[in-house]
């Protein structure tokens, strides 16, 4: 398999998402601990999540963890949590620069402290903020660690205020940067989910969509979904 | 005495008789013969309408220690079962054997007269879990309960393995010399399949109706010239609980992984093809296999001889699509299947014999290429057990189950590998339902398992990229998920014994303690 | 880690376990797996275990822990228990 096609991204607090998901064979599967999880129960999800990477049979996906933010007062927690099993890395919402560099610092000490090869865990941008949007190329490059970026288009409509559409054209200037920003940093992208997951014929016509922009891959929110992504991003 | 799948069973069974053990699933073919009916003749003219179920009870001589039969195609929406069992326990009737094709929830007296003697034994081709087969797992029942197959009922009728006295036959429209259909009627529950054999060969065959029409009663499914009374009731069952409302394919995500890989399945191995033919449960993820099999066959531009088995809307679409010939129904569960039957020329009803009874002259399920099953528990020799739960309570009977799988060329179990907590793949069945011999492949979502004996199966399917692996490591799997099960104690008494399709015994299964 | 009030963790889900954690006055560890007798029979022991576990590799020696139990696999038992405990301690 050439380069990661597919996302899929599950609630990390729910056992039986977390026992399911290899199941789709998507070439990423991301844990999420933050979006997905109520603040309340997000030391439940951190929890559960790391007891599960070191009992499922992942051995056949790469898994990535979505942490909270490092502002959010819940980030660190997850990181020192997380970082200590075996992952291949960190998903890191409303991406910005510092923050990735941030990340970057407590993962060398981390990785040094747990005897785990230096630089392995990589980092995954979530462009989801205008800001980050302006900032696509500064934050692909802001650590060495960053392998791919997801563009999460509803994260984006949620800060301008305005509503998501069929084809998608308040989006197109987004998913179209973030494309081309990951083409010239040679890193895989991740165009936002299809929502609708029991429309497989619209998911099919929006991923054919996002591959002509230069999008290399998509994300999942359902396991249907998977096999519709791998055969568009082939 | 060990069997030929390495159940222990005893040579003798107290209020059972001599045992004959289950010697492979070939082993019983060749010269049998049918039993002798004695009957009472009917003179022209002479009336068989019987205005009370007291009346019906007082012709037919009910007495102790009588079989009488009913059937299941009102499914948890039938009253006739209650309603004939409530008057013989009402005149004091004792030691009573319950020859039912099927038993439901709403058949929970059937408890109460375990308990005072009413009813000493109880047979079945199908039972739904709930609180009778709880009752027969504590010891409640007398005897034994004898679990059979839908093909194995009529061969034991057929054979003089198993008398009828009476047999109650509820009929959604009837006339009043005996005729009778299932598809019309405020009850209509489509074909009365299970019930032939009944009428062909019980003492007495009595009709209970809530649609009393004009003579005759066409479409004619049983003739007139099998029943001895009709009895008019105001209802014979609940609409509701006959028929679902219609059954439609699964939304769940690991459902549709599991069909989808068990249609790549069916493809690989080349049994997509014109006059190909095909039968699932009526599940979620069965109903699934036969959606993603129907894609295969629209690509592939394929027309199948015959659907066949309990039928389902689903079916029926497929029927009028063009992409089968025929249907073969032995029972109908839902509203679509019930008009098809009715509308439909291309779609037939097949009694429980022709479905499968293996002492005939040849049935339906020996015509069946396609087979898709359920299990609650498969073993590494690809034994299934339908009968158990992993604790050893009743909560089925074979069903169709062991005959699809005998007569059909491919036969696949379809399966999440663990069923919440539980294992679903094991060293050994808690019960053996159908032999390891009859099952080919096993799909999960984690994994498909081919069984040794098919090596065609398995050159065919080593050329996919479909994820096959030996049986052994998707018990491990599946362990490895859930952990090691400890073992259940059982009593030693037998509360009922699993007959294969041919009047052996293929297992037996034993109190449980509490 | 000592146990201060009663906390709970997870849901009465499928393939969850909901996990209430109180302090014992009485002293020790006393689990209560409350599931369907097919899980009991095959698995209580197993489940006893994990939790036993979890709880003594806290360092924690007087609670009372009831489960109630929708078909959790060990590795949820052992973060819900871990998790509960915490919150019963904080």
């Amino acid at each position: 398999m050439s380069h990661n096609r597919s996302m899929l991204i599950i609630p990390g607090n729910s056992p039986k998402r977390l026992q399911d998901a290899p199941v789709f064979n998507p070439d990423i599967l991301v844990l999420d601990l933050a979006n997905g999880v109520k603040d309340e129960e997000k030391d439940s999800a951190r929890l559960l999540v790391k007891e599960a990477i070191d009992f499922m049979d992942y051995e056949r996906v790469q898994i990535v963890v979505r942490i909270n933010t490092l502002e959010s007062g819940f980030g660190a927690k997850d990181i020192e949590m997380i970082s200590c099993v075996n992952l291949t890395g960190l998903m890191i919402p409303h991406a910005n620069v510092e923050q990735i560099q941030e990340v970057e610092q407590i993962l060398a000490v981390v990785e040094k402290e747990t005897g785990l090869e230096q630089g392995k865990i990589q980092l995954f941008p979530v462009i989801e903020t205008v800001k980050s949007l302006e900032d696509t190329s500064a934050i692909l490059s802001a650590s060495r660690r960053v392998a791919g970026a997801f563009f999460n288009g509803d994260g984006l409509a949620k800060e301008l205020g305005i509503t998501r559409t069929q084809d998608g054209e308040e989006i197109l200037y987004a998913r179209s940067r973030v494309a081309m920003a990951c083409r010239v940093a040679g890193l895989d992208s991740f165009d936002t989910a299809y929502n609708d997951v029991n429309d497989l014929e619209g998911l099919e016509m929006d991923a054919n969509q996002t591959r002509n922009l230069g999008f290399t891959g998509k994300s999942a929110i359902n396991g249907r979904q998977i096999d519709i992504i791998h055969r568009v991003f082939a | 005495m060990k069997n030929n799948v390495g159940r222990d069973i005893p040579e003798y069974i107290e209020n059972y008789g001599p045992v004959k053990p289950f010697e492979g699933a070939s082993a019983n073919y060749g010269d049998c013969s049918r039993v002798s009916v004695n009957l009472r003749s009917v003179k022209p003219g002479e009336s068989k309408l019987v205005e009370t179920m007291d009346e019906v009870l007082d012709k037919v001589g009910i007495r102790d220690g009588m079989t009488v039969s009913f059937h299941h195609h009102l499914r948890n929406g039938d009253f006739v079962l209650n309603l004939v069992m409530a008057a013989i326990a009402k005149r004091g009737i004792k030691d009573i054997m319950v020859a039912a094709t099927g038993i439901f929830p709403i058949h929970e007296p059937l408890v109460g007269y375990m308990k005072d003697g009413t009813v000493t034994g109880i047979s079945v081709g199908y039972i739904a879990p709930g609180p009778v087969p709880k009752a027969i797992s504590k010891g409640i029942l007398k005897k034994p309960a004898v679990l059979m197959s839908h093909g194995g009922r009529p061969r034991a009728i057929e054979s003089g393995d198993a008398h009828i006295d009476v047999a109650f036959i509820a009929a959604p429209t009837a006339d009043s010399f005996g005729n009778m259909n299932g598809v019309y009627g405020k009850s209509a529950c489509g074909t009365l399949a299970y019930s032939v054999s009944d009428a062909q060969y019980a003492d007495y065959v009595v009709a209970v109706t809530d649609n009393l029409v004009p003579y005759p009663a066409c479409p004619i499914e049983i003739t007139q010239d099998y029943v001895d009374y009709i009895l008019k009731v105001d209802s014979i069952g609940d609409p509701g609980g006959i028929v679902s409302g219609t059954l439609k394919v699964t939304k769940d995500a690991v459902s549709l992984h599991i069909a989808e890989l068990a249609a790549q399945v069916i493809e690989a191995t080349g049994f997509i093809k014109n006059d190909m033919s095909l039968q699932t449960g009526a599940g979620g993820t069965s109903l699934a296999v036969a959606a993603e099999v129907r894609k295969f066959m629209i690509e592939k531009n394929v027309v199948g001889s015959f659907a066949a088995g309990g039928i389902t809307g689903y079916f029926t679409e497929m029927l009028k699509e063009g992409l089968f010939r025929n249907i073969f129904d032995v029972q109908c569960f839902d509203l679509k299947a019930i008009a098809s039957l009715r509308d439909n020329v291309k779609h037939q009803w097949m009694s429980g014999s022709l479905y499968g009874n293996p002492h005939n002259k040849g049935a339906v399920v020996n015509n069946l290429d396609v087979m898709i099953l359920g299990a609650t528990e498969i073993d590494i020799d690809f034994n299934v057990n339908v009968v158990t739960g992993s604790d050893g309570v009743i909560i089925g009977s074979s069903g169709g189950h062991n005959d699809t799988a005998a007569g059909s060329k491919l036969a696949i179990v379809v399966t999440n590998l663990t069923k919440g907590r539980l294992p679903v793949v094991r060293d050994k069945v808690t019960t053996v339902t159908t032999p390891g011999e009859s099952i080919d492949v096993l799909v999960t979502e984690r994994g498909i398992a081919v069984n040794p004996l098919r090596i065609d199966l398995i050159e065919k399917l080593k050329a996919t990229d479909l994820p096959v692996m030996p049986i052994e490591a998707l018990k491990n799997l599946a362990e490895r998920l859930t952990g090691k099960p400890d073992p259940i104690q059982l009593g030693d008494q037998i509360v009922a014994i699993v007959e294969y399709r041919d009047g052996t015994v293929i297992d037996v299964v034993r109190k449980t303690l509490d | 880690m000592k146990i201060i009030k009663t906390a709970q963790a997870g849901a009465v889900e499928s393939s969850d376990v909901l996990i209430i954690v109180a302090p014992n006055t009485e002293g020790g560890i006393q689990i209560e797996l409350e599931t369907k007798s097919v899980i009991k029979k095959q698995f209580g022991h197993q489940i006893e275990k994990v939790i036993r576990q979890k709880v003594e590799e806290l360092g924690v020696e007087d609670v009372i822990i009831k489960a109630q139990d929708k078909g959790a696999l060990d590795y949820t038992y052992r973060a819900r228990v871990q998790t509960a405990l915490e919150r019963a301690s904080r």
